[in-house]
């Protein structure tokens, strides 16, 4: 039994971090969301060269067969650099509903064009209630026409292809389908652009039933904990140096007590998410019994910790980390974005409720 | 990283399981809830027979009679025990603790001495650090070793020492040197607790037991043969004993934990909330279902810690975060279960209407301890902030 990373584990992880470093540094960050898509062609291309677009995807789509923790590695090096743009919404969400759901021949054409680089994708979910629970969607698809409206889409308006979650199966709309109007929501997270999806009689073509879609969701939800992992550890990592170096009464204010044991705190948030967010991707990957309450574990403690991390991170930088020039808010937005996505921790929490207390299985862990 | 269990780690386990099958006693549970003065010989028993089966030290190196497990090994020892509802061992710090840092510290002579009946619990011991006026700041302590030829004179006091009552042999942190810096001048003794001037008082604790001892030492002869490590050079032996402290007991907590979480599960379908069973209140089910994330969360930052710590060989201040999180989640668990069982929470085992014979309202009590002993949870928090973080010192 080993938790760590193996050799070209920490590679990949490492060879991340110096990519995103290189290629997309804050200053980029910052120049991006004041964008309206967030989206930069030219980034894009660098990461399709990189192999990031068909990390977990088969290789007769073009894709380089990796597995789940693979993608959590590179995703939590995307927190950290908070990456803007279409990355999460393309490849490990569309990528993994299509990877679920699509018939051989529609993978062949749309995942290939994932990987490829050529397309960008999302899904649509949400309705006006804002229910994560898939039973909740009202939009049906049987009549090979979708009609009513979808909210907190990302990433809408650069998705070359928008997958929509129906009642009664899943369903693929080209860009510019006949009915459909993708406008933009004005939410606080600049760098992961959400929108309100109409459609009207729009034709779409049905990728599949419902039925693959919840582990494909699980997929997605696990790659996002781990973005938010990596944007833990940033904020972390500038506290800590700020703590080190912001004296006053004449010392480093990390030597008090009140502001290091803050510090602490943040590092155990951090560092207890990691390891939920690692043993749920190795869950999915091997398809554990225990996989579907690992994801619920490690979205409801990330969804409280990055919100509990950031307070912390702006508590200890004091008046600059109020500032708009500091980018712990940049941090702080994504968080909440993410911690709302994909249900937060009372979701979750209600989840397992569901999956250990109602079926009676006190022990699905650690059997 | 791979969560499955190597071929090797499959054949300890097997091998283990199978004799756990056909030696775990089963009178056990009539054991379970006597006192402890009442169980030790019981307990006693119970380590020589598993040492029998050289299961008393796995983590020891084979030639000190354990099995050079590895720390997952370790871990799968103490999963595998829980399953079978195997007692305890009576020598808990002997095994865990002190016989680690005499196999580290100590001379051919006495390991000779002392670690085969560590292993056989025929020698029971305990640790002598606490003291009145040097708790967290452990290297203030004061209790006095004078040379007089070929003996210390040892003179002071120590308090909060599990086992006193049942030691025959004591690791004593004493100053052998008052002019150097108070890390500098410490020595680690071995103390024969049969020696005349040592006094063990009972210190009775909130929840009415006497877990711990105080130890009163006066003019205490201890032979210069009995000196661990090196003279004046009983911090580093110390804290590396500390340091097994932290890193290896949150293993076969964890078990614990799972089972309390587990009956809290149990109890919440049948105790009433609001007119109907707890585990149909909204309310409820957030905070047993958080408390059961975390009890999951605790076992993986434990399997990621082993394997962080298995090529450095002794465990690190990452263990810091294992000795916060379970202490604090301990105390989190409790709550929930007074919350569930509202005014039967708080009755006693002797009451008829005690729920699970009065292990919560025991529970609750007990943990109020966790984030004390052991290295308080401040202690934690600064060991974090200045050894992991690289915070200056705040101290």
């Amino acid at each position: 039994m080993e938790f760590g990373l193996n050799e070209s584990q920490l590679l990949l992880k490492d060879n991340a971090r110096k990519f995103f470093a290189g290629e997309c540094p804050m200053e980029e960050v910052r120049r991006l969301m004041e964008t309206e898509t967030a989206h930069d062609p030219a980034l894009w291309s660098k990461m399709v060269e990189q192999g990031y677009t068909g990390i977990i995807f088969p290789e007769e789509c073009g894709g380089i067969g990796l597995g789940k923790v693979e993608l959590i590695l590179l995703m939590e090096e995307a927190g950290r650099a908070l990456l803007p743009g279409p990355f999460f919404s393309t490849v490990a969400l569309a990528g993994s509903v299509l990877d679920a759901v699509a018939s051989p021949e529609q993978k062949k054409q749309y995942l290939s064009a994932i990987c490829s680089g050529e397309a960008r994708s999302t899904v649509a979910i949400l309705e006006a209630e804002a229910s994560w629970n898939p039973a909740d969607v009202h939009m049906s698809g049987a009549s090979g026409k979708l009609t009513g409206e979808k909210l907190f889409v990302p990433d809408a308006m650069v998705a070359d292809f928008l997958i929509v979650v129906a009642r009664d199966g899943v369903f693929l709309v080209p860009a510019g389908a006949a009915g459909m109007e993708v406008q933009p929501m004005q939410a606080m997270d600049l760098t992961r652009k959400v929108c309100s999806v109409r459609f009207s009689s729009t034709p779409a073509e049905r990728l599949g039933d419902t039925a693959g879609l919840a582990r494909a969701l699980d997929v997605a939800a696990t790659a996002l904990v781990a973005e938010m992992v990596g944007e833990m550890q940033r904020t972390l990592d500038v506290t800590v140096e700020y703590a080190k170096t912001r004296k006053q009464f004449g010392k480093p204010i990390g030597m008090f007590q009140a502001v290091q044991h803050q510090c602490a705190d943040m590092y155990l948030e951090t560092e207890s998410s990691r390891s939920a967010a690692y043993y749920a991707a190795w869950a999915l990957e091997e398809n554990a019994p225990d996989a579907a309450v690992a994801v619920s574990i490690a979205k409801m403690y990330a969804s409280d910790a990055a919100r509990t991390v950031g307070n912390r991170g702006i508590q200890i930088q004091g008046g600059m980390g109020f500032t708009w020039e500091n980018d712990l808010h940049l941090y702080y937005k994504r968080a909440k974005a993410s911690e709302t996505s994909f249900g937060d921790a009372t979701f979750h929490r209600e989840r397992i409720a569901r999956l250990v207390i109602d079926s009676g299985a006190a022990s699905v862990l650690g059997a | 990283m791979d969560l499955n269990l190597s071929a090797e780690e499959r054949q300890f386990r097997d091998e283990l399981r199978t004799w756990l099958d056909a030696n775990v006693p089963k009178d056990w549970a009539e054991w379970r809830e006597k006192p402890l003065e009442e169980a030790f010989p019981y307990l006693r028993a119970w380590q020589r027979k598993l040492d029998g089966g050289r299961w008393a030290a796995v983590s020891w190196p084979k030639e000190y009679g354990g099995r050079g497990a590895t720390l997952m090994q370790q871990a799968i020892f103490w999963e595998e025990m829980a399953r079978a509802q195997a007692p305890s061992m009576a020598n808990a710090l002997g095994l865990g603790l002190i016989g680690p840092t005499i196999i580290a510290y100590g001379t051919q002579e006495q390991k000779k001495r002392f670690i085969p009946k560590i292993l056989s619990a025929e020698e029971i011991w305990c640790q002598g650090f606490s003291e009145p006026n040097a708790g967290s700041d452990l290297a203030s302590l004061q209790t006095e070793a004078r040379l007089e030829g070929d003996h210390y004179v040892v003179n002071g006091q120590k308090v909060w020492t599990s086992f006193g009552m049942f030691g025959h042999w004591c690791e004593l942190v004493v100053r052998t040197d008052a002019n150097v810096p108070k890390h500098k001048g410490l020595t680690v003794l071995l103390v024969d607790m049969k020696s005349p001037g040592v006094d063990v008082r009972p210190l009775r604790q909130m929840t009415g037991e006497s877990e711990f001892s105080e130890l009163f030492f006066r003019d205490v002869r201890v032979p210069v043969e009995n000196v661990l490590g090196k003279v004046n050079d009983g911090w580093n032996v110390a804290v590396s004993t500390l340091m097994y402290e932290r890193g290896s007991y949150g293993a076969r907590l964890h078990l614990l934990f799972k089972r309390n979480i587990d009956r809290l599960i149990e109890l919440s379908r049948t105790v009433q909330k609001n007119g109907r069973p707890a585990a149909g209140d909204a309310l409820m089910r957030q905070k047993l279902a958080q408390c059961y994330a975390e009890v999951e969360i605790m076992r993986l930052n434990q399997l990621r810690a082993f394997s962080r710590i298995a090529a450095a060989g002794v465990p690190g201040p990452e263990g810091s975060i294992l000795k916060i999180f379970w202490s604090e989640l301990n105390q989190r668990l409790q709550q929930i279960a007074q919350e569930l069982l509202g005014p039967y929470g708080q009755l006693l085992g002797e009451d008829r209407r005690a729920v699970d014979k009065g292990i919560w309202s025991y529970g609750y009590l007990r943990t109020r301890g966790n984030t004390i002993e052991a290295g308080t949870s401040e202690v934690q928090r600064n060991i974090i902030g200045h050894f992991v973080l690289g915070l200056p010192r705040s101290y």
